[in-house]
């Protein structure tokens, strides 16, 4: 038996939330004075400071948003040129209804900036595509959930919900379970658009341009994603991707659950690391109370992190590899990540979605077996990954395939907003775990892993060296061992009393009721948190009204961005290049559509 | 027969031992659905087997069932799972994965269907040839799960006929497997009939 919290035996005498309390982060001061700073070098009229917040945050008169963007970006002092997220939340009670929520990230400075637009219902914000070519799809997602109109758009439709829906889900005043049927008659056929340089081909070419659908049920597409390219012979000169054939509706849902509710959520996210996603929520909540979970909890959140970003490498590289017809590797990995599926369930009880921790903790203590299993597996792996890297990485056919395959630069990279593996591959060091360290990463030895070139192969490398990365950071995690004490911290307002105290002690059973009945109610405001997910950045931004429910959650998907480059990637490529690009992108569907 | 037994030192997870095949097995006899194993007269040195032809055909499609994973969430990492090496599902033969609609007979629907989606499904599974089976895989599929939201289809049935109903976000493997063989029987019981 596990021990659950451990509760002093006098009732708790720490701070007790008073409801709508307004939420003061602990950085607001040092954001506070960065603001000020930025707002100094970018001396527009319409920006005002809006201070108290996690980072440098302004409220920016919509006429005036792209020039300030343009500002941010170019300013040789701040260089903000990686657009993170953009995002809508709805105060229907609000003259300007609509906060339409930019977050750039500076990649010299390692700072995050967060620029908002209200508009009213039946305004129009004019587009950032020209500045930033990642916000296309991003416009496109707060057109399709909230209506807002970008002027200049190149090409402004829905694109997570289907062609027959109507109305705008993400607004406050939709019903989450309103659904809109579509049949096979209203699916829009769509045409890519030529790209430019191979415009004028067509006349000197010998063959007929064709398009080609593929997905959303390909074999090659990994679940639910869409791409129709033209082809002139076996040349892709023109591709467009559909995506939204997992919406499920994620942020609408967060909002009818309680905080604690939303877990399971996230763990459909990105459903081959599903621990990560949680560690990534439950963070940005526990920043919202203030709250830190034990430093036991912490070690079994990093230990099981590491854990799970190998299993999503394995999954990308042998599925990636199956694609390729190197079904060997596929059948070899996936025996490793069985077993670390099995130290999964030895701590929890559940396999791929765990749900294991909780908000201020994990659910359950660790079985007594878990540094020895861990210990099992660390020595278990390594020989896994040198003889899948020994049979491709130096393997001819497979090289052919993936040299110089689907590049892309850096600065694409980074203006389409990349992060993880992908941008690594294109040279840029980025890791969220070294820039701004949680779970005390900062204190392991490990190194991040770059390559050049930005295609295929480099994201390959890069895959094959983090895994040996993660077992170098676990294998200091274990040498250090599991600190001792409870797994949840002592805070009758976050974490269940133990039912023994329930039912023999007042405090505890009132406490008890309260949590069920009530929930957690984070104080008023709104908070952002990152973590590094398998694929890239994964953040949680939360809106907290006071109540239980979260009056807004937005998850700034990894995979998003990559897969918008995705068509521009692969233009001038041919189809079994496509198909061996697509698969190193590692595009996990939960997350793209939520 | 010798029993193998499975020897792994450096698995955590718990294994069972092979189990050896009936008596039956070693004697080289095939049982059907319904029949107990019998010794079959030999007629000029060959061996005959009397039966119904709609049993035959019923146990044979039981035991090669191609499926089509129509994987669209995270049912379809343990789908995925199943087919590999660890639970391996060609012990039961259905291992040849397909990803044509025309060259299988058993489609898996893996995952979260939504409103987007469903006609796609829809339109897959007709050009399925006859006899086609549907397994509905993990809770959205059944129900659409815990996503009651304004564009999740609440269930496939609401598409497509379902046979099999595997529970769980997502089911186990063996829970997966466990609905094949379900379906298995079925289909040796003769219970599926659909008209062409």
């Amino acid at each position: 038996m596990s021990t659950l919290t451990k509760f002093s035996p006098i009732p708790y005498t720490g701070p007790a939330p008073t409801n709508r309390e307004a939420y003061l982060p602990a950085n607001r001061e040092l954001a506070d004075a960065r603001a000020l700073d930025i707002l100094a070098k970018v001396a527009r009229p319409a920006v005002q400071h809006e201070s108290g917040q996690d980072m440098p945050t302004f409220v920016v008169d919509k006429n005036d948003i792209v020039p300030v963007l343009q500002a941010l970006h170019d300013h040789a002092d701040l260089q903000f040129t990686m657009p993170l997220d953009l995002f809508g939340v709805d105060y229907p009670n609000r003259e300007k209804r609509f906060d339409v929520v930019y977050q750039l990230y500076s990649l010299k400075n390692n700072e995050r900036i967060r620029l908002k637009v209200r508009v009213a219902e039946n305004e129009s914000i004019p587009t950032s595509t020209t500045l930033f070519q990642g916000y296309d799809w991003y416009e496109r997602e707060v057109f399709d959930m909230f209506g807002v109109k970008f002027e200049g758009h190149p090409n402004l439709r829905r694109i997570l919900t289907h062609e027959a829906f109507q109305g705008h889900a993400l607004r406050k005043d939709y019903d989450p379970a309103q659904r809109w049927l579509l049949t096979e008659a209203g699916i829009a056929s769509i045409i890519p658009k030529i790209a430019k340089q191979f415009e004028q081909e067509e006349a000197d070419s010998d063959f007929e341009r064709v398009v080609l659908n593929l997905g959303p049920s390909h074999p090659a597409t990994h679940g639910t994603l869409r791409i129709v390219v033209t082809l002139d012979g076996e040349t892709i000169v023109g591709a467009e991707s559909e995506i939204g054939y997992l919406h499920r509706c994620f942020e609408k849902m967060s909002e009818t659950h309680t905080y604690q509710q939303v877990i399971p959520f996230t763990d459909r996210l990105n459903y081959c690391s599903a621990i990560i996603n949680n560690v990534g929520y439950c963070m940005t909540v526990e920043k919202m109370l203030g709250i830190e979970a034990p430093a036991r909890a912490q070690h079994v959140r990093l230990m099981l992190s590491e854990f799970m970003r190998i299993s999503d490498h394995i999954i990308c590289i042998g599925t990636n590899l199956v694609d390729m017809g190197a079904l060997t590797n596929f059948w070899w990995l996936f025996q490793p990540r069985e077993e670390i599926l099995g130290l999964v369930e030895s701590c929890c009880g559940a396999r791929l979605l765990p749900s294991y921790l909780r908000i201020g903790g994990l659910s359950v203590d660790a079985p007594a077996d878990f540094l020895s299993n861990s210990q099992r597996l660390v020595n278990m792996l390594p020989k896994f990954i040198d003889d899948v890297e020994a049979l491709v990485m130096r393997n001819r056919i497979f090289r052919e395939r993936v040299d110089g395959i689907a590049p892309i630069t850096a600065e694409d990279a980074i203006n389409f907003g990349f992060t993880g593996p992908c941008l690594r591959a294109c040279g840029i060091p980025y890791d969220v775990r070294k820039a701004s360290p949680y779970l005390g990463y900062d204190t392991y030895d490990w190194d991040v892993p770059v390559a050049e070139g930005g295609d295929t192969y480099a994201r390959f490398l890069v895959r094959f060296e983090e895994m040996r990365q993660s077992l170098r950071i676990l294998q200091q995690a274990i040498d250090r061992g599991l600190p001792p004490g409870p797994v949840m911290v002592d805070n009758p307002y976050v974490a269940l009393p133990p039912k023994e105290k329930v039912y023999n002690e007042m405090e505890s059973l009132i406490y008890h009721f309260k949590l069920i009945m009530h929930g957690i109610q984070p104080p008023v405001g709104e908070a952002y948190f990152q973590v590094e997910g398998g694929n890239g950045e994964v953040g949680f931004y939360i809106v907290s009204d006071g109540t239980k429910t979260p009056y807004r959650v937005r998850a700034r998907p990894p995979c998003f961005p990559i897969f918008e480059a995705y068509a521009k990637m692969i233009t001038g490529q041919t189809i079994p290049d496509a198909i061996a690009a697509l698969g190193s992108l590692n595009i996990i569907a939960g997350e793209l559509d939520r | 027969m010798p029993v193998q037994k499975i020897d792994a030192p450096d698995s955590i997870i718990p294994r069972k031992v092979g189990v050896a095949p009936g008596e039956g097995a070693e004697k080289g006899l095939i049982t059907l659905p319904g029949e107990s194993d019998r010794e079959v007269e030999g007629l000029g040195g060959a061996t005959y087997l009397t039966t119904k032809l709609d049993a035959v055909v019923n146990w044979a499609r039981g035991n090669s069932l191609w499926p089509l994973p129509f994987g669209t969430a995270c049912c379809a990492i343990e789908f995925m799972s199943m087919v590999s090496s660890h639970y391996d599902i060609s012990r039961f033969g259905a291992e040849v994965v397909r990803f044509s609609p025309r060259q299988a007979d058993l489609m898996i629907v893996a995952g979260t269907i939504v409103d987007k989606i469903a006609p796609v499904l829809k339109k897959i599974y007709d050009q399925m040839p006859e006899p086609k089976y549907v397994i509905a895989m993990g809770a959205c599929a059944t129900s659409g799960g815990f996503y009651r939201a304004y564009h999740v289809v609440q269930g496939i049935d609401e598409v497509i006929p379902v046979d099999i109903w595997v529970p769980g976000c997502p089911p186990t493997p063996d829970g997966l497997m466990y609905g094949i063989l379900k379906l298995k029987e079925k289909i040796e019981r003769g219970e599926i009939r659909r008209a062409g």
